[in-house]
């Protein structure tokens, strides 16, 4: 018994080792899936005649409905659209709204905790409480809010989302300003007459601003899953070709008969936003200085 | 020297012809609020109490003292790292107690701060050149391979490889990350250097070697240094003259041979006989203190060392010890400073 675990334990071991020697761990796997869905998408939404040739505003209702397989890579919806040329066509709009409203966000909220963490006192007050105010909303609800107020256009839906995305941003900046504030090399900088905003720019913000990036790895899919049910719910840009949240809402009355037509983009959402998490955690491994 | 000299209390002898740097009657209070109920008249915590010293230019000002007893306190009020609540504070002749902003940040090249935590006081995002070169660029809006040049100076002048200029602080060894912070130091040629425990951070063959190197700097370069530390043999190889502070205020100062070898407060004695000295064949008197100092929130009557010191009698709980001054600017306070019999 014994000389057989053995075996088999120096045969894991073995295995372990080879994996070593070759360089592939599953978080570099991973990582290079991630990397490469990563690309996929980015290819998608840059120059998509690449991915898909068809046209996706040519409606042609003799093939709707078409099972994945049958013709098409991921089937057709109610208008005889490849489920794949939409896919592909709506990446675009994904990406940009992901990375402009967390851009956003994280431009107006880092902004809005550096100055709370610095000031402090009644500054960090007003800003506190008006960060507090957002927070009482779920993100979702707060640009559900902010989308239906402003009205449905692509800038409209990245300010909604962004805004969501601001006190996230702001506290996570503050409480950063705050411990870096107090570390001995930010005092050295003062004894040494630097100005307050080279202290600022030079010496606290570069080592408070670690969080925040892995933050809006993070965000950047959270904007894309919130956009794209702002979108479900109607208040996206009204579009000829319809992005994954809208292509989720077009396949629902046929979930029951036809599942490809919101399966895929729920697929494509969900794979999108944990590539993107999981390059925001290599990012934090790469970022940590310590 | 004579121990019978005259007291001459009532007039302050500085001591010091040429001062760089005058603290009159400099105190530093905190409000400390209770915690739980903040209707509470908040107690005050009295960290420097009313010190004043002249520091002469390009000597080294030794500064001891048990943990709390205010020396570093007074140390960052007297570069303005922090703000006195009264007296003064002159630097070269200005008076830089209350400055603020650009006239402050103006005054600061001329005094520089090296920290007790070497690599926390290095910031981790920038290497070696930058740190040491930051002030120059600043200031002096030196650029290019002239920087270079000055920085590897810099770091050749503190025993620093300039090969090693692209490091960060987190490669460097203890002694190799206080070499930086002095380099950054004197990189504007300052005229006062404050040493907060510059070396009490560092293994004992690594402190030998920077104190050694601030000696030199300051023959080199003429700096004046306030030494903070709480190991008197390292004052006593560092320092001309030495101040012994206890719960914010200054017991006793005067140059390191009148108060290491005629030391006429109970204070400074105690302290000499906690510091071991490596001869076996040394027999000393011993003077044991009993207990913690008492909380600087709640300071004793009189003498605010009468709870510890073994020589206590009625007048010091009655009566605040004056400043007696022993000549050559040697002073202690204590009703019995000038008839302590020399130490052995």
């Amino acid at each position: 018994m014994a000389a057989v675990d053995a075996a088999a334990f120096t045969e894991v071991r073995g295995l372990r080792r080879q994996l070593r020697r070759t360089g592939v761990s599953v978080n570099s796997a991973l990582l290079y899936a991630s990397l490469a869905w990563m690309a996929i998408v980015a290819l998608a939404a840059l120059i998509p005649g690449v991915l898909a040739t068809d046209d996706p505003t040519v409606l042609d209702p003799a093939r709707a409905l078409q099972p994945p397989g049958a013709g098409t890579l991921l089937g057709t919806e109610q208008y005889g659209r490849s489920v794949a040329t939409l896919l592909v066509h709506g990446a675009r709009s994904a990406m940009v709204i992901g990375l402009l409203a967390t851009t956003f966000g994280m431009l107006v909220g880092s902004v809005l905790g550096l100055i709370a963490g610095y000031l402090g006192g009644w500054v960090d007050m007003v800003i506190g409480r008006f960060i507090d105010m957002l927070m009482c909303f779920p993100g979702v609800l707060l640009a559900l809010i902010i989308a239906a107020a402003l009205g449905s256009t692509t800038t409209n839906l990245i300010l909604a989302v962004g805004i969501a995305t601001v006190p996230g941003f702001a506290r996570v900046m503050r409480g950063q300003v705050l411990t870096v504030r107090g570390h001995l090399y930010v005092e050295a900088a003062r004894s040494n007459g630097f100005s307050p905003a080279r202290t600022v720019f030079r010496h606290i913000l570069p080592n408070a601003l670690a969080p925040s990036v892995v933050m809006a790895t993070v965000s950047i899919g959270v904007a894309i899953v919130v956009a794209a049910s702002l979108s479900f719910l109607g208040l996206g840009p009204r579009t000829e070709v319809p992005d994954w949240g809208q292509l989720l809402s077009l396949g629902q009355p046929y979930l029951a008969n036809s599942w490809w037509i919101s399966t895929f983009p729920g697929i494509t959402l969900t794979l999108t936003v944990i590539a993107v998490s999981l390059l925001g955690d290599w990012l934090r491994d790469r970022l940590d200085v310590e | 020297m004579s121990v019978t000299q005259a007291r001459t209390s009532d007039q302050e002898d500085v001591g010091v012809p040429d001062p760089i740097l005058t603290l009159d009657h400099v105190s530093k209070h905190y409000e400390v609020r209770s915690s739980s109920n903040p209707f509470v008249r908040p107690d005050l915590l009295r960290a420097v109490d009313d010190v004043s010293l002249a520091i002469g230019r390009g000597e080294t000002f030794g500064l001891v003292g048990e943990s709390g007893s205010g020396k570093s306190t007074l140390g960052r009020v007297a570069v303005r790292l922090s703000t006195p609540t009264s007296g003064r504070v002159e630097f070269d002749g200005l008076d830089i107690s209350h400055l603020g902003g650009t006239n402050l940040r103006r005054v600061r090249r001329h005094m520089q701060v090296v920290f007790q935590d070497p690599l926390g006081s290095l910031n981790p995002r920038m290497d070696v050149g930058d740190i040491i070169g930051e002030p120059l660029r600043v200031f002096d809006k030196v650029r290019g391979s002239e920087l270079d040049d000055r920085v590897a100076d810099l770091m050749r002048a503190v025993g620093l490889d300039p090969s090693r200029a692209s490091a960060r602080p987190r490669a460097l060894s203890g002694g190799q990350r206080q070499r930086v912070g002095i380099a950054r130091a004197i990189s504007l040629n300052p005229k006062l250097i404050l040493a907060d425990e510059a070396v009490s951070a560092l293994d004992v063959s690594v402190q030998a070697q920077i104190s050694n190197l601030l000696v030199d700097l300051r023959e080199r370069l003429g700096l004046t240094y306030l030494f903070i530390a709480h190991g008197l043999p390292i004052v006593r190889q560092v320092c001309q003259r030495v101040g012994v502070m206890y719960l914010g205020r200054l017991m006793e100062y005067g140059t390191i041979d009148d108060v290491f070898e005629n030391p006429q407060h109970p204070y400074t004695r105690a302290l000499m006989a906690a510091s071991p000295i490596p001869d076996p064949t040394v027999r000393r008197e011993r003077i044991v203190l009993h207990g913690e100092p008492p909380s600087p929130l709640d300071l004793p009557s009189g003498c605010r060392f009468r709870t510890r010191c073994p020589m206590a009698q009625d007048v010091c709980v009655d009566v605040a010890p004056p400043l007696v001054q022993l000549g050559n600017g040697h002073a202690a306070e204590c009703h019995f400073a000038g008839q302590l019999e020399a130490a052995a």
